[in-house]
């Protein structure tokens, strides 16, 4: 056994050099993100399961629609434009929050959400079109996909938007404390999350589906 | 106002759920009413319903595990006395309508609420102790997993008293579950219970992946934790990446059946093979999630009472990692008959047969480590040899099914039922009963009858085989899945012989219950003064029985691999315990009642949807948001134990090791 292989703890037994876990429990400030980030990680699958669901039935259409009579490609570019700008400010926020400047942070805050908020808003007037020239998600299996990968997505940014409220009220009562800082850190870790599956769906869903035919 | 909820609801009409769902009322009511009179309800309270201790935590979900036994065993035994009456003329004394139903709420609740949180308990319980750490990463979380898991419960037992349950099997198959064809509360029941505690699931699996990949003891290096902390962390792993699976499924499936999707619709455009796949992505794996932690659980039962190491302890490592991983690339094999073409069928059958090699692995490491070794012929070790007679066979026959050509001749037969009980009562079943007499002493204090113990294991044993290697038979001769009604009188026999199978593990079941009470009151014949009452190997007998609530006065250093059976023979060499450290003041986590409101707005919202009482699912709703701010708004989540506490209590089980460690090496 080198010694090499027993500091990155490969020994069993024996040695005293485990390399890994020597130190014990790790701090609240990586167990917690480490563990939001498992919670974005199962998320991401059930998001995969419905890409996976969408890619099944974007063909079946019923006679329908499909997706190059419906969706504008200017529309999602806005709204794309809104959700990552969204993010950058939320990033800032994040910066402000750990110099502990209430107002700026407060501020950025603001900013991202009624970024989100735009992004939101436009999504829903997209859906309201759609269903409104008869392309609801009864319409055909397509659409039901369609409506249910882009509308979870929809539904996790207005859980956001709510977290974020929460979240600004609790900084303005109670201040810069640490375990707010972590559910800060938290959020922003959701929200630039929301723009991974975001790139996937302008990619899959809108992208893929103008391509001339 | 009520939405679909009247009061033909109730099954007035039908004699057999309306009593026993009488009878069942008024037992809950005389137990509450019982507690009550005895003043136990705040220590109920206090102790266990808000309790942030895994262990305590631990013992709930088992708690849950064996009731919902019971309820699951009756549905069972409703089943064989069904088949083995309807055979020929007569037509037995279960409607259709009924029978479907029972079959369906047996693999729902066996599964998910009686293996699952006697799986999830043990890991709570079991996986803190054996890191030499005091709670997992998570504790209120924890305890809101574990109400939302009851919530799920809850909701599908309801079903018995209000409306009916899904008549679509365990995993309601669109069309079949779509609302043209089932457009009663049943599948909603099904789906809303699931979701609920499917959520608690996910919770579990992200708590305990990080308790275990962040949260261990000074020098508990991966390849020093016990075999058993390897497995529930493969088991979490699999949770967290396949149950996200199972929620979309069961969406879609209520987005149909609620709002007119279309996803597994016959028109529309919608595919039902969808759900095959989503469903049984999430299907296999969950199968390996139980099957895994019960390997663990056999491993230590094998090294404690051979008292030897664990033989191969890498081997099992990477066999379990290898089982994890593969998990995922079998689920086809669920539905070789519908269609993917030979190609897609190979590559599964291939694949489902290559997971059998781990799993070959583990089984000559239990026979290695009981060979050469003093082995002790306890309630555990009989189930581990249970097990390996049992399960060997239900993995031979699984490898039958694996091979695309006999599984078209077997599929949906009772074959397929007899390798599916096989594996999971051979595997599972029996491993839970060996944890349970295992750990009982550790949590109690005090050790299950022996005799009655061993009593159990027989009905079981003998009552499994009895009720299902019949069916084997019946499979191959062309007997399907599910019948309510046997047209062939040749088949008598063998179904007799099942139902006295039953009957058997019926008696497994009771003589369990008896064991309990019998224990309890003869516990001072067998108290676990010590905290090690089976010569143990791992951290979890280094603290007392019952252990305190912080599990270790100053976290355990650790040493190589044993790191308890290590430290124990340093004991016994030099005769003298290690140094007394420098105690400290320890934090631990409050109680909170946030799981236990949380799951009770959960569950006033899942019934209100079932029901299609829309206010009240609102309400339900904001319910719990509110309570989570409640929550977030708290700013001490933990309390201290002072110094003095924790150094009288360690200085009480000092002496205790001591006195122990004086009779040993008087012994020897």
């Amino acid at each position: 056994m080198t010694t090499e292989a027993a500091t990155i703890g490969l020994t069993h037994g024996g040695s005293e050099d485990t390399g890994l876990g020597h130190r014990g429990p790790e701090s609240k400030s990586i167990v917690v993100p480490y563990g939001f980030w498992l919670f974005v990680l199962s998320d991401m699958v059930l998001f995969s399961a419905l890409f996976a669901s969408y890619a099944t039935l974007v063909h079946a259409t019923d006679g329908g629609p499909t997706t190059n009579e419906l969706f504008d490609r200017g529309l999602v570019a806005v709204e794309t434009v809104a959700l990552l700008l969204s993010s950058f400010v939320c990033g800032l926020a994040m910066i402000t929050a750990k110099r502990g400047n209430m107002v700026w942070t407060q501020a950025w805050l603001v900013a991202t959400g009624i970024l989100g908020a735009v992004f939101l808003g436009i999504e829903l007037y997209e859906f309201a079109t759609m269903v409104g020239e008869g392309a609801g998600p009864q319409r055909s299996a397509f659409l039901s996909a369609f409506f249910t990968l882009v509308g979870c997505h929809g539904l996790h940014v207005a859980c956001g938007l709510l977290w974020l409220g929460t979240m600004m009220a609790q900084i303005w009562a109670k201040g810069f404390q640490q375990h707010i800082i972590r559910r800060l850190l938290c959020f922003s870790i959701f929200w630039h999350a929301l723009d991974i599956i975001w790139v996937g769906i302008f990619t899959i869903v809108y992208l893929i589906g103008t391509l001339p035919a | 106002m009520f939405g679909r909820l009247t009061w033909d609801a109730i099954p007035f009409h039908e004699p057999i759920p309306l009593i026993t769902s009488l009878v069942v009322l008024i037992a809950v009511g005389a137990i509450g009413f019982w507690v009550w009179r005895k003043g136990w309800w705040p220590y109920l309270w206090n102790e266990y319903i808000t309790s942030t201790d895994h262990k305590r935590i631990g013992v709930m979900y088992i708690v849950l595990a064996l009731l919902m036994l019971v309820r699951g065993f009756a549905d069972a035994i409703m089943m064989r006395a069904q088949q083995s009456l309807a055979i020929g003329a007569s037509q037995g004394y279960l409607p259709p309508e009924h029978y479907n139903q029972i079959f369906s709420a047996h693999g729902t609740i066996m599964i998910f609420f009686v293996a699952m949180p006697f799986v999830i308990g043990f890991m709570n319980f079991v996986v803190p102790l054996q890191l030499g750490v005091r709670d997992v990463a998570f504790p209120t979380m924890n305890n809101v997993s574990f109400w939302l898991n009851a919530s799920g419960a809850l909701l599908v037992n309801l079903s018995l008293f209000l409306g009916e349950f899904a008549r679509t099997g365990w995993l309601a198959f669109p069309p079949l579950s779509e609302k043209a064809f089932s457009p009663g509360v049943g599948v909603d029941y099904y789906l809303v219970a699931l979701q609920i505690s499917g959520v608690g699931t996910v919770l579990t699996a992200v708590n305990f992946v990080t308790t275990i990949l962040k949260i261990r003891a000074p020098g508990m290096s991966y390849l020093r934790m016990p075999v058993f902390c390897w497995t529930a962390l493969a088991s979490n792993l699999i949770m967290l990446a396949a149950f996200p699976v199972l929620t979309v499924a069961l969406a879609q499936l209520m987005l149909d059946r609620y709002l007119g999707f279309h996803f597994f619709t016959n028109d529309g455009g919608g595919n039902s093979m969808l759900y095959m796949n989503l469903i049984w992505v999430w299907g296999h794996p969950e199968v390996y999630i139980l099957v895994l932690p019960a390997f663990g659980i056999y491993s230590e039962v094998a090294a404690t009472f051979s008292g030897k190491p664990l033989f191969g302890y890498r081997s099992m490592v990477f066999a379990t990692m290898v089982i994890c991983i593969v998990s995922y690339c079998v689920w086809l094999h669920h539905f070789f008959t519908m269609g993917a073409g030979a190609d897609i069928n190979a590559v599964f059958g291939i694949a489902s047969m290559i997971i059998g090699i781990p799993t070959g692995v583990k089984i000559y490491n239990w026979l290695f480590t009981m060979y050469g070794g003093r082995v002790r012929f306890t309630v555990p070790i009989y189930y581990l040899i249970g097990f390996m007679l049992t399960f060997v066979i239900g993995g031979l026959t699984g490898v039958l099914l694996a091979i695309p050509p006999v599984d078209f001749i077997v599929h949906n037969s009772l074959f397929l039922v007899a390798h599916f009980h096989q594996v999971i009562i051979g595997g599972v079943v029996f491993a839970l009963m060996a944890g349970y007499t295992y750990w009982f002493p550790k949590a109690f204090g005090f050790t299950l009858d022996e005799r009655l113990g061993k009593a159990v294991f027989w009905c079981w044993f003998i009552g499994f085989h009895l009720a299902f290697m019949p069916l084997y038979v019946l499979g191959f001769w062309g007997g399907t899945r599910r019948m309510q009604h046997i047209s062939d009188p040749s088949w008598a026999p063998w179904l007799h012989v099942a139902f006295l199978g039953a009957v058997i593990i019926g008696i497994g079941i009771v003589l369990t219950v008896v064991q309990l009470l019998y224990s309890i009151k003869t516990r001072d014949q067998r108290r676990d003064v010590t905290g090690d009452p089976w010569d143990g190997r791992t951290l979890e007998w280094l603290t007392l029985s019952p252990p305190p609530h912080y599990n270790f006065a100053v976290l355990p250093d650790v040493h190589g691999e044993e790191a308890y059976w290590t430290r124990k023979q340093t004991a016994i060499k030099e005769e003298r315990l290690i140094d007394e450290p420098n105690y400290q003041p320890i934090e631990m986590p409050i109680n909170t009642p946030t799981g236990v409101i949380v799951a009770f707005f959960a569950s006033v919202c899942g019934f209100a949807i079932i029901w299609y009482i829309w206010w009240l699912a609102i309400l339900g709703l904001i319910g719990a948001f509110a309570i989570f701010v409640w929550y977030a708004w708290q700013d001490e989540h933990e309390h201290i134990i002072p110094v003095d506490e924790v150094r009288k209590n360690a200085r009480e089980r000092r002496r205790i090791r001591m006195e122990h460690l004086h009779t040993i090496s008087q012994s020897t």
